[in-house]
């Protein structure tokens, strides 16, 4: 008795988790169905046809020179880079100087930096376009690349939460050794936040690669196309050839499936560690 | 040049303070503060975004916001997601807490579910566009299973635009969910589950008396950013159906009244009163975090 009523647990929690993951994956596998077919082929078939021809990437090629994908991952690496790496110098500095030095106002500066986290992006972004347009950075890559480096306080915390565990006699022998705190910070520290480094390059990589507001918002242009923009671009158009769209979505999709299955362990510790502000 | 080392170490303290936060304050006040102060100022003007000169014109903007309905409305479209939130959040828990005892093929499950939460969100608007259409699959899969007459015209319909945006919404983050609560159910010693098991509890009893109780804050956070999430819903309704049929949210209509119609002043006291309420959420929460601990 006792073990039919374990084994209908277990064959619902395994049931259970099946119909997740597959709700979790049609709507994505059936886009790479789509993406292989033919036109011909696209409209007489339903979406959970399998393609005929699984080595048929004509799709592909169109949406990557139609929509001009090259470009639209040139930015964004770009951006990705340009932000990241700044984000992790003044996040890192910023995290230093508030983890290791007790001064008047860094109460305040923590304060400033919470607060603001409280405030939702998106409800200031008229305002924000003002300012963007007053510096002159209005459709140039500097605008997303500042909002990107600005609005964020999570790498700070993740950066701060490391330092606590980098025990603060290290700094003490440097100092010893006569070492300034610039060497401290620059040969000691950043070394040893590296795990947190990693961890900071995934959340704000993840973010910025995905994000389709700013981009759409502050840089219109057509040669300053990020991924996100480019694909939106293929709205309307291609309205009669959902296979070339298919094909599009996978090719933004193709990056972050290599990254996740590249990176997944440090990915599953950076969320965790990103998410609980 | 002039070398650090040189300096005492109380100069060079205060020295690297201020270069350290330079940057990141400057960027602060700019990105964050100033925009809100900017905001506020806007808020009572008429102003277009282009003219010279604003005009003041008291609480007007604000009269607008409140008296005419189809300004309104968009705050009853937050509600879908509002409520979509719950289901996420269930739905994380529960995966959650099931894959956090053992399971055959436990890391499969887990990336799978999480998967969805990194993708590209104008993808995602395209992936449930093709989902929801007529010949899309949904209708597809309903036929298959014998469930033909379900099949409807999800994002025509103005009965279920919302309730299918959302579904979308929910797909798109209750991975993000699932790996907090994850990482926040990993935390727990194994020695108290070890414990309870010697007392005779069952399943229910653990997620009841030991997961719910450690991961209490996690949620009440989640909750928090549930609201402002609701509020802040943007790239899967723009993309998917561009705010038609009733499915425009606040910031669709905050981008389409400030940047298509110019009406800087109108968008900018709308986006005060979204901040008001999710101001007044968060304290609200904080207020009754406080009384319970």
């Amino acid at each position: 008795m006792h073990t039919l009523k374990y084994n209908l647990a277990a064959f619902f929690k395994y049931l259970s988790l099946v119909l997740g993951a597959l709700m979790a994956l049609i709507p994505i596998v059936v886009v790479f169905f789509a993406s292989l077919k033919t036109n011909a082929e696209y409209a007489s078939t339903g979406p959970l046809t399998l393609p005929e021809n699984w080595m048929n990437f004509a799709n592909y090629s169109k949406a990557f020179v139609d929509g001009n994908m090259l470009l639209g991952f040139m930015n964004t690496i770009i951006i990705v880079l340009i932000s990241i790496a700044g984000a992790t110098f003044t996040g890192s500095m910023m995290a230093y100087i508030l983890a290791r030095f007790k001064f008047r106002g860094s109460k305040l500066l923590m304060g400033a930096f919470l607060l603001a986290t409280l405030i939702p992006g998106v409800t200031t972004q008229v305002a924000t376009f003002q300012i963007i347009n007053a510096l002159d950075l209005f459709n140039t890559r500097w605008a997303p690349i500042l909002m990107y480096l600005g609005t964020d306080i999570i790498a700070v915390y993740i950066f701060m939460q490391f330092l606590d565990s980098i025990s603060e006699s290290l700094d003490e022998s440097a100092m010893l050794d006569g070492a300034s705190y610039w060497t401290i910070y620059w040969r000691i520290i950043l070394p040893l936040l590296s795990p947190a480094i990693v961890t900071v390059i995934i959340v704000k990589g993840v973010n910025i690669y995905n994000d389709f507001y700013t981009p759409f918002l502050y840089m219109p242009k057509s040669s300053l196309q990020v991924v996100s923009t480019a694909l939106f671009k293929f709205k309307g158009p291609y309205g009669s050839q959902w296979e070339v769209i298919c094909a599009a979505i996978m090719i933004a999709i193709i990056p972050t499936l290599i990254a996740f299955v590249a990176l997944q362990k440090y990915i599953y510790n950076g969320f965790a560690q990103g998410s609980v502000k | 040049m002039p070398k650090l080392s040189n300096l005492s170490y109380k100069n060079q303290r205060i020295l690297i303070i201020f270069l350290f936060s330079l940057i990141p304050v400057a960027l602060l006040v700019t990105f964050s503060y100033l925009p809100v102060f900017k905001m506020f100022q806007y808020s009572f003007t008429s102003w277009d975004g282009l003219s010279k000169k604003m005009e003041y014109i008291g609480f007007d903007n604000y009269k607008t916001i409140f008296t005419k309905p189809e300004y309104f409305a968009v705050f009853k479209v937050s509600l879908y997601y509002f409520f979509a939130t719950f289901v996420q959040m269930g739905l994380a828990l529960y995966f959650a807490t099931i894959l956090s005892f053992n399971v055959r093929m436990k890391n499969w499950f887990k990336g799978i579910l999480f998967f969805p939460t990194l993708l590209n969100g104008v993808a995602i608007g395209f992936i449930f566009l093709f989902f929801f259409k007529p010949e899309g699959t949904l209708n597809t899969i309903l036929d298959l299973l014998g469930l033909g007459a379900l099949q409807q015209k999800w994002l025509l319909n103005p009965q279920l635009i919302n309730v299918s945006l959302a579904f979308a919404s929910v797909w798109r983050y209750m991975g993000m969910n699932f790996i907090i609560f994850l990482g926040a159910i990993s935390s727990i010693g194994s020695e108290i589950y070890e414990a309870s098991d010697i007392d005779g509890a069952n399943r229910w009893h653990q997620f009841r008396h030991i997961i719910l109780p450690s991961i209490k804050r996690i949620l009440q956070l989640n909750l928090i950013l549930a609201v402002s999430g609701a509020i802040g819903v943007f790239e899967i309704p723009y993309v998917m159906t561009g705010g038609s049929n009733g499915s425009g949210t606040f910031v669709i209509q905050t981008v389409d009244v400030a940047f298509k119609y110019s009406k800087l002043g109108l968008a900018s006291a709308m986006a005060v009163v979204l901040l008001g309420i999710v101001v007044l959420v968060t304290i609200l929460q904080r207020i009754l975090i406080k009384e319970e601990t």
